[in-house]
């Protein structure tokens, strides 16, 4: 087992690696470096200027090793420009060029400037994050319960109503992106015009304080198109083991039905969504950023889409590595929590 | 003129319809008559989810289709009209010539276009390349994925890595890295199209050649002939002036995908085929271990003879369950793009742009985007059902 997850773990570093190398080749690529010094700069720049902009700042050293400072695996650079001002990578404001570390990557802890917030990127990933764990802790509260529920209720007895009907609500549901799922709901709760106003249609309040009325519909939204596909998991699953030799001598045996379904069926049937779950994680990621656009809650997900609309470099970056990792970790658990759990499984 | 009533404005929409009403009736009609000669399509017509799901689908299909060919659509779905912005469904028409609809059926958006129009103009564009980037996803999943599930070793651990590497990226981190107007100045999307056409080539040689390579005579015409018209396909496709990628001088080239269509194109069926490709990979394996494929490797048939006909037509059923329900997918993931206004021209009748669109007054004004959602909700949902028909029907024997 040790060393499975030993394996695991140097496969997901080096997943991690490429990916992050991916997105830093994207973002950084020339159209996104010359935008970025226009902006920074001044609109006006010819291409030349542009050139000793970016060469004074280190953006024209190669890729890689730009990538190896980012990381924090190369010592920063320190360029004496062309106007004769020496910047570094690693320089802060107020302190002698003498002080500075000689790295300063992600590794150190070092996230960057965000260029639209003005503010390290790293503070406002970690506000971000923080907003949308609120977010995503309600969904979870809510998605899961619900979906083991209407499996479970749906695959005790196959082909039956209520079978038919929960597995059309299921489907119903995964069919209806957020973006669907979200108009629906505010034209319907939140609307002025002929809804019935229980819910507000903005979640900008609820970032401080967030109220079952400001708050209720972007986590409907989210956990609405993940239930159903667990659901119809879990339903599959049930059914599966409903069929099973060992509930088939229970019933012989008499014992009653609730007793099957709550003492003998329920922990094998529940494996499979247990993978499931996790593996949603990247999904509800994308949920995520639907629902914050929409609902205008500043979470991650806004943060993204701010970062990516306005050539935020450094911050994309940022959203970028956390948001692989978040997804690289989930499948890690997935992995090992689904060999601890099935014991027919082994690794060895 | 009187605005009209609720049930005027749906007796009006329904006769709107009729092209479409009339070609279900017909195509149902045909296949009901047939159905026990039809195989799997015509089983599914035993299950009622799946007739549902199939009825949801046509609609949308014949939708496109007549609505591409002005026989649906009421008013030009880019016309702007100072009269009719935001004004409520049944709204009569003002300001505009005698001969147009006099109402707009659905109402106005915010810059006065017809919203019945523009719903029947998004159908076409997804119906143009949902299913076709769908498949073009699967022509390259199931190229990877047959020989990475049928000889294993290496071949396969190298491809299942780059898959998950791509399946690790959140859908819309990767479409905002892709399909931003200074990538795309880059010409990355054009070089990734080039790399992603090249499979359905690839897949038609070697499935033709595998077949047939024991009968020259008819390989080598046949070839020449399928690989000669799938390669001027594909150069016309991918050259285009000024994006880095212009192979073919203009005389030869046969058309131009328009503006942003091509680079959509291209990162929907990146996002689409890693998956294909575990399915297909999945399948392979499980497949291989049979006695038919055993037969045919004593018999010293050739490993793509193998893999193409012998595991494919094997693996159909769950294949065809999955293509139905990735059109879905591929529908809601345009519909995202359009959300976030990346590829498409601003300006666009696709569903995802109309909903964004839409969404910024949808405190007072519901139908501009409630419209476009109900009508991307009911596809996805007809093919989810659909899948589901077609998959009770296989499993059944």
């Amino acid at each position: 087992m040790g060393l499975f997850i030993l394996r695991r773990v140097g496969i997901m570093l080096l997943t991690a690696v490429c990916l992050t190398f991916i997105v830093f080749f994207l973002t950084n690529l020339y159209p996104n470096l010359e935008k970025l010094s226009k902006s920074q700069g001044n609109f006006r720049m010819s291409d030349a200027e542009v050139e000793t902009w970016l060469g004074n700042r280190g953006y024209t050293q190669p890729l890689l090793v730009k990538y190896g400072q980012w990381l924090g695996v190369m010592p920063g650079y320190v360029i004496e420009g062309s106007d004769g001002e020496l910047r570094g990578r690693c320089f802060e404001t107020g302190l002698p060029p003498e002080e500075a570390p000689t790295f300063c990557g992600v590794l150190q802890g070092n996230w960057g400037f965000s260029t639209v917030f003005q503010e390290p990127a790293g503070r406002i990933i970690g506000e971000a994050l923080a907003l949308t764990g609120k977010l995503m802790f309600w969904v979870m509260l809510l998605m899961v319960p619900t979906a083991l529920l209407i499996g479970v209720l749906a695959g005790m007895r196959e082909g039956s109503a209520t079978d038919r009907s929960l597995s059309t609500v299921a489907i119903v549901t995964t069919a209806t992106p957020e973006y669907v799922s979200g108009v629906i709901l505010i034209a319907v709760f939140a609307s002025s015009a002929v809804g019935l106003k229980w819910f507000k249609g903005t979640a900008t309040q609820a970032m401080e304080n967030a109220t079952f009325e400001n708050f209720f519909l972007p986590v409907l939204t989210i956990a609405l198109y993940g239930m159903g596909y667990i659901a119809r998991m879990t339903r599959a699953s049930m059914a599966e083991v409903m069929t099973a030799q060992y509930i088939r001598t229970a019933r012989l045996k008499g014992v009653s039905f609730p007793n099957i379904v709550v003492k003998h069926a329920l922990r094998n049937a529940l494996i499979a969504p247990f993978t499931v779950i996790m593996l949603q994680f990247p999904w509800l990621l994308n949920g995520v950023v639907i629902v914050e656009t929409l609902f205008n809650y500043k979470g991650f997900g806004w943060t993204l889409v701010q970062a990516a609309g306005n050539n935020d470099i450094d911050l994309l970056l940022g959203v970028s590595v956390v948001s692989v990792f978040v997804v690289l970790v989930t499948q890690l658990i997935s992995d090992i929590g689904y060999v601890y759990l099935n014991p027919r499984i082994s690794v060895s | 003129m009187d605005p009209l009533s609720w049930a005027e404005i749906i007796t009006r929409v329904l006769t709107q319809f009729l092209p479409v009403w009339v070609s279900i009736a017909i195509v149902f009609a045909v296949s009901i008559t047939w159905k026990r000669k039809l195989g799997l399509y015509g089983k599914m017509f035993d299950s009622p989810i799946g007739m549902i799901g199939f009825a949801l689908v046509l609609f949308w299909v014949f939708t496109g289709i007549f609505g591409a060919m002005d026989l649906i659509v009421t008013h030009d779905s880019l016309g702007q009209s100072a009269f009719m912005k935001n004004e409520v469904p049944g709204t009569p028409l003002r300001g505009g010539d005698e001969s147009a609809y006099p109402y707009y059926l659905l109402g106005g958006d915010n810059l006065g276009r017809d919203v019945f129009s523009r719903m029947v103009d998004g159908a076409w564009v997804v119906v143009q390349i949902a299913p076709l980037a769908t498949l073009f996803a699967f022509m390259v999943g199931i190229t990877l994925g047959l020989p990475a599930g049928y000889f294993g070793g290496r071949l396969d651990t190298v491809l299942s890595f780059l898959a998950n590497l791509i399946l690790a990226f959140p859908v819309i981190l990767l479409f905002y890295l892709l399909v931003t107007p200074e990538i795309v100045e880059t010409g990355i999307p054009s070089y990734m199209a080039t790399v992603l056409f090249v499979f359905p080539i690839v897949f038609l040689a070697v499935l033709l050649n595998s077949r047939y390579h024991t009968r020259p005579k008819l390989r080598t015409p046949l070839l020449v002939l399928v690989l000669g018209l799938t390669g001027w396909l594909y150069l016309s496709l991918i050259s285009q002036a000024g994006t880095g990628v212009e192979v073919l001088p203009q005389a030869l080239d046969l058309f131009d995908v328009p503006g942003g269509i091509l680079v959509v194109f291209v990162a929907v069926v990146f996002v689409n085929s890693p998956t294909v490709f575990r399915i297909v990979r999945g399948l392979a394996m499980d497949i291989k271990t049979r006695d038919y494929v055993a037969a045919a490797q004593t018999r010293g048939e050739g490993r793509w003879y193998i893999m193409l006909w012998e595991i494919l037509p094997n693996a159909r059923g769950p294949l065809i369950v999955d293509f139905c329900l990735r059109i879905g997918y591929t529908t809601i993931l345009l519909g995202t793009l359009g959300f976030f206004g990346l590829g498409l021209p601003p300006e666009s009748p696709d569903w995802g742009t109309t909903i964004n669109d839409g969404r910024r007054l949808l405190q007072i004004y519901l139908h501009p985007a409630l419209v476009p959602a109900v009508a991307l909700l009911s596809l996805v949902l007809g093919l989810n059902l659909l899948a589901d028909g077609l998959r009770e029907e296989s499993l059944r024997d």
